[in-house]
């Protein structure tokens, strides 16, 4: 009981008060890229041609942040000539098309539903379907029931059954062998619903695009309400996201 | 083992120097090979002009390759000499659809098509959805009942399909059906342009997202000559320390939340993202991911850097130590762990166990003392002491290795002057018609990447193994005659990857 006590009172309380204070991520965190508009097409030209996801798109001068993966090797090309990367985290969007982005974002607040606030502003229940990819975004969304961030104090829990849910929250790619199981489980919670798309793996593949194996966008099989794009999306991400959505 | 060829871990030869044994030969040798504490690295099949063949890579204190060429079918050697060869031998039925004949457990590994569009050997058919016509095996009785679970678990894990035949709470068999998350990597890797295989090897599985990349940009390093400085050489020790830190910390907190014991649980969850931080502080990714890249690492560790982790260590140490002692001391704690989910060393010996699954059956090897990259060879090796084999002793491995990885780390960070130069990703021509293997030991025990070049420097073939691809087996067996709901609790004390099995 002694040893209890002590490390009680040694771990202190550790929950941050995001969002009432803001965080301060280390600079070396990818979050939101700055894009200057008036690169010269020649670098533009060969950040496009590093970058392995293929998410720059030339003509536009904009990234796809459904394909990024937030690897940096752009940022190194003419010392950030065309992008460099912020701090911010806050990077949900209602819309697919919103993540092909110019350096800004719409403020995810004024796009989330108004009927899903009415719902679920105040109890959300999600199931959470891993459907492929590395593990690392499932790994990041656990994370969000530690003391740090304790996504329960908000009224959001993960729950084990799909028939307790609101809504499904999926990562990974889709992985052919998943795709029955990911449908199921769709279709077991009951409406009205949400689907979330959470990683650059279930927006756009990810890593793994263009294999035969995969999907590789959840929303061509079942309607995507929410992205969070990352690989993996920082825990803030989803954090900033889901209370911006629903809240 | 005077027909294999004796190489080195990382370093490219000709293909045309790995011998081609007739196949008796080849399983004459394997046989006492395996027998005679010999483990098995890497065994698969790929085709050479039109051939099948078969590649081995062994090892004991050395590494060893051979090749074979067979047909269409070969004996089996799990039926003939091993169980280490149980699950080797069911991935090349599937890859490329070659039987091993006899083999007494025969089923798929993953559900997909075999690479030679031959005819397939488990009768399945792929454009049905998995599982197919999948058998599961069957025990029958009075009071014996079944309880099947996944792909879809209850909490936020990765897919997979258990099934357990019981008799009341016993468990007789476990059986593990994976495959859910299957993505086709090792097909990619000889498809993609050079400058995806780092990502794409980051994600194999992302906890080990250091580990199984550092094997890729090993493996390119030495299809290239490309040499990595010290300093780099260094961070990269670095990050596969706080990796390994990261998972065995968060394991803990799980099976301490196993066994309703939370303060540790919260206690340990909290801890593991401090070391996530810490690989954010280096890279800008909390799972190391673009750090590594062939020929050294994409970000300077300076002055900066290395302070806030050794200043982070400094704090972290102690608490680590106090919470370890609140979970190791509790009775509670104690009854649930000794005991539970034994696997012994003759058990663990026949299967291959690796890492701290085989360490805790008392299976010393670690491959950064046996065939150490980057700046392991200078460093301490760990010793573990506790070997029973059973949840108390996987724990108690992970403590142990928690402890001595800190250790590690700070006796890197101090290497002051050693910091490194920053590498961006550009094209590189491999050498052409080479083989090369590279070995790691990432948090969950060996991890192996296996690349052969063709005639004009392309990757021809690309293996990978996930240390889960031998302890998979373990955890099943670890279930016999306990009671299910133990199975959690064994489960976490393995924490086994699936996509990194699956591919
Ligand atoms: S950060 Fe994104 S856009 Fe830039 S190279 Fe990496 S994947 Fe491409
Ligand atoms: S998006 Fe990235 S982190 Fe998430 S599952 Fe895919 S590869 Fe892993």
């Amino acid at each position: 009981m002694l040893k209890i006590i002590r490390n009680r009172y040694e771990q202190g309380c550790k929950t941050s008060n995001y969002p009432q204070e803001p965080i301060a991520l280390y600079k070396r965190f990818r979050g939101l890229p700055k894009i200057n508009g008036d690169c010269d097409p020649a670098t533009v030209g060969q950040c496009a041609a590093i970058c392995p996801q293929d998410a720059i798109l030339c003509e536009e001068r904009k990234i796809d942040l459904g394909k990024c993966t937030f690897c940096g090797r752009c940022e190194n090309v003419g010392d950030g000539a065309f992008v460099t990367f912020s701090q911010d985290f806050a990077m949900g969007t209602s819309s697919r098309e919103a993540l092909l982005c110019d350096g800004t974002l719409p403020a995810l607040a004024e796009h989330a539903k108004k009927h899903f606030k009415k719902l679920f502003g105040r109890s959300l229940q999600l199931r959470q379907v891993s459907a492929g990819g590395c593990n690392s975004c499932e790994a990041d969304t656990n994370v969000l029931n530690t003391p740090f961030f304790d996504l329960s104090r908000f009224g959001i829990d993960f729950v084990a059954s799909p028939r307790h849910a609101d809504g499904i929250h999926v990562t990974g790619p889709v992985s052919k062998n998943m795709k029955a199981a990911l449908i199921a489980t769709y279709e077991a919670v009951p409406a009205p619903k949400v689907v979330i798309a959470s990683g650059a793996c279930s927006i756009s593949g990810g890593p793994f695009y263009g294999s035969p194996e995969i999907i590789g966008d959840l929303g061509s099989i079942v309607p995507v309400d929410l992205y969070i794009p990352g690989c993996p999306p920082h825990p803030l991400t989803t954090l900033h996201a889901l209370l911006n959505f629903f809240k | 083992m005077d027909n294999f060829l004796q190489i080195n871990n990382g370093q490219a030869i000709k293909r045309s120097s790995i011998p081609c044994l007739p196949f008796p030969r080849f399983a004459e040798l394997l046989d006492a090979f395996v027998k005679n504490d010999g483990f098995i690295v890497q065994f698969f099949a790929h085709v050479e002009d039109g051939r099948n063949k078969l590649v081995a890579v062994v090892r004991n204190n050395q590494l060893y390759v051979a090749a074979t060429e067979v047909g269409e079918t070969f004996p089996s050697l799990t039926a003939s000499s091993s169980s280490k060869f149980h699950m080797f031998e069911r991935e090349i039925a599937e890859q490329y659809g070659i039987t091993p004949v006899d083999h007494p457990w025969l089923k798929m590994v993953r559900y997909h098509a075999n690479y030679r569009q031959a005819a397939d050997v488990f009768g399945n058919d792929y454009r049905q959805d998995i599982p197919g016509n999948y058998q599961y095996f069957q025990v029958e009785g009075d009071s014996v009942h079944e309880v099947a679970v996944g792909p879809v678990h209850a909490g936020i894990i990765e897919p997979g399909h258990f099934r357990f035949q019981c008799a009341g709470e016993e468990v007789f068999s476990l059986e593990i059906q994976l495959g859910y998350q299957h993505r086709g990597i090792e097909r990619m890797l000889t498809q993609v342009p050079m400058k995806r295989l780092s990502i794409i090897c980051e994600g194999i599985a992302g906890d080990t997202s250091i580990g199984h990349n550092l094997c890729c940009c090993q493996a390119l390093e030495a299809l290239t000559g490309l040499a990595v400085d010290p300093g780099a050489q260094v961070v990269r020790c670095i990050a596969l320390e706080l990796e390994r830190l990261a998972n065995h910390i968060g394991d803990l907190g799980a099976l301490s939340g196993d066994v309703a014991f939370n303060p540790p649980a919260a206690y340990f969850g909290r801890l593991r993202g401090e070391f996530l931080n810490l690989l954010q502080v280096l890279c800008g990714n909390r799972f190391g991911k673009s750090l590594v890249l062939p020929g050294g690492i994409s970000q300077i560790m300076g002055e900066e850097q290395a302070k806030i982790i050794e200043d982070k260590l400094k704090e972290l140490e102690p608490e680590i130590s106090h919470v370890c002692d609140l979970l190791f001391s509790a009775h509670t704690v104690q009854a649930r762990f000794e005991n539970t989910g034994t696997v012994s060393t003759k058990m663990a010996e026949d299967l291959g166990l690796v890492g701290y699954s085989g360490r805790a059956s008392g299976l010393p090897y670690d491959a950064r003392v046996a065939f150490p990259t980057e700046a392991y060879g200078a460093l301490h090796a760990n010793r573990n002491e506790m070997v029973n084999g059973d949840v108390y002793s996987r724990a108690s491995v992970r403590r142990e290795e928690i402890m001595h990885s800190m250790h590690l780390i700070k006796s890197l960070v101090n290497r002051a002057g050693e910091v490194s130069a920053k590498r961006t990703m550009h094209e590189i021509s491999l050498e052409p018609d080479s083989f090369v293997v590279t070995v790691n030991e990432a948090w969950r025990g060996e991890v192996s990447h296996c690349l052969l070049t063709d005639k004009g420097g392309r990757i021809e073939r690309y293996k990978i193994k996930d240390p889960s691809f031998h302890n998979w087996t373990g955890l099943a067996m670890a279930l016999r005659n306990q009671e299910i709901s133990d199975f959690p609790l064994c489960n976490k004390s393995f924490n086994l990857s699936y996509c990194g099995f699956d591919l």
